[in-house]
């Protein structure tokens, strides 16, 4: 089975083994099995539980829990119901700039799948398909909430949670790298320092910001007399409270990128640099033709484990504005929270749910297309 | 002839040369210099300012925080212990023999938990103040759950990076098909839960061994490895509610051990994807000739691979130990008196009829985040020294 592997099973057995000699025998299973089984109950049967909750009523009772099957009405609450303005945002009226975003979209979705089904197998053309609906209905929703000047709901403030996020963080992250991989005296100092706050508990960076943001007896409120912004206050605007909640996550989540990147600058040759430096190149053209080539399949990873576990952001949102304005602060684990709270079981299962479908295939996509298909051009 | 070695001229550039030039090659211009330490500066600040709030918030009383913002102890307020003070005025059992008891009390109630089929004994009620508590659940159950799931892990790391497996595709379609049967006979029939698991385990085994052999596709390593690692891109709000509802069943709900698996399997794809990128990158000559001379797997497991990749084994536990003493989610759902860990204990001072006691807090979130800054500056050592950042580059 395994010939050429150290341990390689012994083909016969004799039947008066020892109980050790069986065990090492069975070894590869009994390796493996423990992990196997705790996630086989501890992550899927969950994940299939939910199932059964997100298609039912449930209700505490005094002898136990009453499941009632209701099919997917928890899920049309959400998508097409009472539900829906909390979820996708106000879709009603819809604007000629929402409208025309998503027909482009649309077609350039089309004409992708189009161009891209002469070569690919089946398989790959049911997964297109898929990422393609899944874009097709964002920029639908995009489209008739907020380019259409209406409200946005938890899906979009997710999303935006997630790629703005991403993205600022990204910048920042990679320019701290960049700066610390110079030769600079202390790296070692900075590098700890930039550390910290990855490390630190989400739920004390929630209260030390809750802390910090208070425009009354923060520290800022000095500096905001001073520009004579007194009467402001953040909490009250929709996007601004969402742009200081990415401040906050920005502050804890921008060391990953940074230890992550410079650990991958440093691994740039550093004679290749002296090399083109020597040649006359200048600093712009070393980073762009040697260092980026050198550092981007890093880059794609770390992003995708960043993405992943920015669609799971909740302890900021709660701690510092409780999901506020609205809900307008509020993202997908926390809309199903406080769902969950008001002990409506199966729309907090169902709108969990909607968030695994959305993770998996924004981070599937991203995994197949951009990970993957760098892997593949960078091979032919 | 008289050749004279080429010499670098230092003395005669401009004074632009001077400042936007580097002096040598591998080095930086003294502009570039100053521009790269102001904006390192800046971000230090920015960093490390809020803990700095944190920390001087701890010292200061009522009025120092209601007034407005004070900056600098002893130059703009006169920093106080009262915060520290309440925290252990307001409850008795503050003494190191509550700590022990406490102690006692998890050891004892793990046994009572075990013989508990056979013989019910009362399990002992904690008598100790709040922080103590919070700070020895949180100690205890980071601990015990991160020795589990980098030990579970790392096998089964090993295991992928050295065993061949090849499950076959229709038994886990069968598998998945009964799981799903168990389920729904359990939820809508009213089946109770371990008859159905046990019918349809003893199924499943039927049926793999009756039609197993008849199934030709099967997976590799790969793919097991990929299901597992993907188990992190499950949001834990879609497992923890099945989870609570798991754990009511069984009596779990507000113990140790319900937190301590929660967090290890929340935990276990990390510690696979990392530690089998160490594995793998060992050479396999040591293992062979340990084979030859008659070793066990498990031998050769924990006296040759696990002394080998001590270094990552030590950056792993760390990391997974920080997690584990972060954890909110899981915690706010599953422990609710008893088990309280200290992020549950921060987010309990925010509840209060009379406002919030900031400077109260902020002593709390100083005792729940000296440890993991320690552990950062642990962890740092390893990460500047290239050990787990293999495993992204993948």
């Amino acid at each position: 089975m395994d010939n050429g592997q150290p341990g390689a099973t012994p083909a016969v057995s004799s039947l008066n083994e020892s109980w050790g000699e069986w065990f090492d025998r069975h070894s590869g299973t009994f390796f493996i099995a423990p992990a196997v089984t705790l996630i086989l109950i501890f992550a899927i049967l969950p994940t299939f539980y939910s199932i059964v909750f997100a298609v039912s009523r449930v209700k505490f009772t005094a002898e136990g829990l009453t499941v009632r099957f209701v099919g997917f009405r928890n899920f049309s609450k959400q998508l097409f119901g009472t539900d829906q303005v909390h979820f996708l945002g106000k879709t009603a009226p819809v604007g000629l700039v929402g409208m025309a975003f998503f027909v482009i979209v649309t077609g350039f979705v089309l004409w992708w799948l189009y161009r891209s089904a002469k070569t690919s197998t089946l398989v790959g053309m049911i997964g297109r398909c898929i990422s393609a609906a899944m874009a097709i209905f964002l920029a639908w929703i995009l489209g008739a909430s907020q380019l259409s000047g209406n409200s946005i709901g938890t899906l979009y403030t997710t999303l935006f949670y997630v790629l703005f996020g991403c993205g600022v963080q990204f910048l920042i992250g990679t320019g701290l790298a960049l700066l610390c991989s110079q030769p600079i005296r202390g790296r070692s100092f900075f590098r700890v320092i930039f550390f910290i706050p990855l490390m630190v508990t989400p739920l004390g960076v929630g209260y030390a910001m809750k802390m910090v943001a208070d425009i009354t007896k923060g520290p800022f409120e000095p500096v905001l007399r001073f520009v004579g912004l007194e009467k402001w206050v953040w909490s009250a605007d929709p996007w601004s409270a969402r742009f200081v909640m990415m401040i906050c996550d920005s502050w804890q989540w921008i060391p990953f990128i940074f230890i992550c990147m410079l650990a991958a600058l440093e691994n740039v040759p550093r004679d290749h640099i002296e090399a083109a430096e020597v040649d006359g190149a200048s600093q712009t053209q070393i980073f762009r033709e040697i260092v980026w080539p050198q550092i981007v399949p890093v880059a794609v990873t770390v992003l995708l484990i960043r993405a992943i576990e920015a669609f799971k952001i909740v302890d900021l949102p709660n701690i510092m504005t409780g999901g506020g304005p609205g809900s307008s602060t509020e993202s997908m684990t926390l809309h199903s929270v406080y769902v969950w709270r008001a002990n409506d079981i199966g729309t907090s299962a169902a709108i969990a749910y909607l968030l695994l479908i959305l993770t998996v295939v924004v981070c599937a996509s991203f995994f197949n297309y951009v990970v993957l298909g760098r892997l593949r051009r960078s091979r032919a | 002839m008289n050749q004279t070695p080429f010499k670098f001229e230092k003395t005669n550039r401009s004074l632009m040369d001077l400042l936007f030039e580097p002096p040598s090659v591998g080095k930086m211009s003294p502009v570039a210099k100053v521009v790269v330490y102001t904006f390192l500066a800046i971000w230090s600040v920015f960093v490390l300012f809020p803990i700095y709030w944190v920390v001087i918030t701890s010292f200061k009383d009522a009025a120092a925080v209601n007034q407005g913002p004070f900056y600098i102890p002893f130059v703009d307020f006169q920093p106080t212990l009262d915060a520290w003070r309440s925290q252990f005025n307001s409850d008795p059992y503050c003494d190191l023999s509550s700590i022990a008891r406490q102690f006692y009390l998890l050891a004892y109630n793990s046994v009572v938990f075990l013989i508990s089929p056979v013989l019910s004994l009362d399990p002992m009620e904690p008598q100790i103040c709040k922080i103590y508590l919070a700070f020895t659940n949180s100690l205890v159950i980071g601990v015990v759950s991160t020795v589990f799931c980098v030990a579970v892990g790392s096998m089964a790391a090993y295991a992928l990076a050295r065993i061949q497996y090849k499950p076959k595709f229709g038994n886990i379609l069968v598998f998945v098909g009964l799981a799903l049967l168990t389920i729904v006979a359990t939820a809508y029939a009213g089946i109770p839960w371990w008859v159905s698991s046990t019918v349809a385990l003893a199924m499943f085994f039927f049926l793999a061994r009756a039609f197993g052999r008849h199934f030709r596709r099967s997976l590799g390593n790969g793919d097991i490895l990929f299901w597992i690692i993907s188990q992190r891109i499950l949001p834990p709000i879609v497992v923890v509610i099945p989870v609570y509802v798991m754990f009511q069943a069984v009596g779990l709900l507000d113990t140790h051990l319900a937190l301590i698996i929660l967090y290890a399997v929340s935990n276990l794809p990390i510690v696979v994807w990392l530690m089998h990128d160490f594995f793998v990158n060992l050479p396999i000559e040591l293992e062979e000739s340990a084979q030859l001379d008659g070793a066990t797997r498990f031998g050769i497991f924990w006296e040759i691979v696990l002394p080998l990749t001590r270094p990552g084994l030590a950056a792993t536990t760390l990391l997974i130990l920080v997690l584990n003493w972060n954890e909110y989610l899981f915690a706010v759902f599953l422990a609710t008196v008893k088990v309280q860990t200290m992020p549950i204990m921060v987010a309990a001072k925010n509840a209060g009829e009379k406002g919030v006691f900031w400077w109260e807090m902020c002593a709390v979130i100083v005792v729940m985040i000296i440890p993991v800054i320690v552990m950062a500056i642990l962890l740092t050592r390893f990460i500047s020294r290239g050990v787990l950042l293999g495993a992204v580059k993948g």
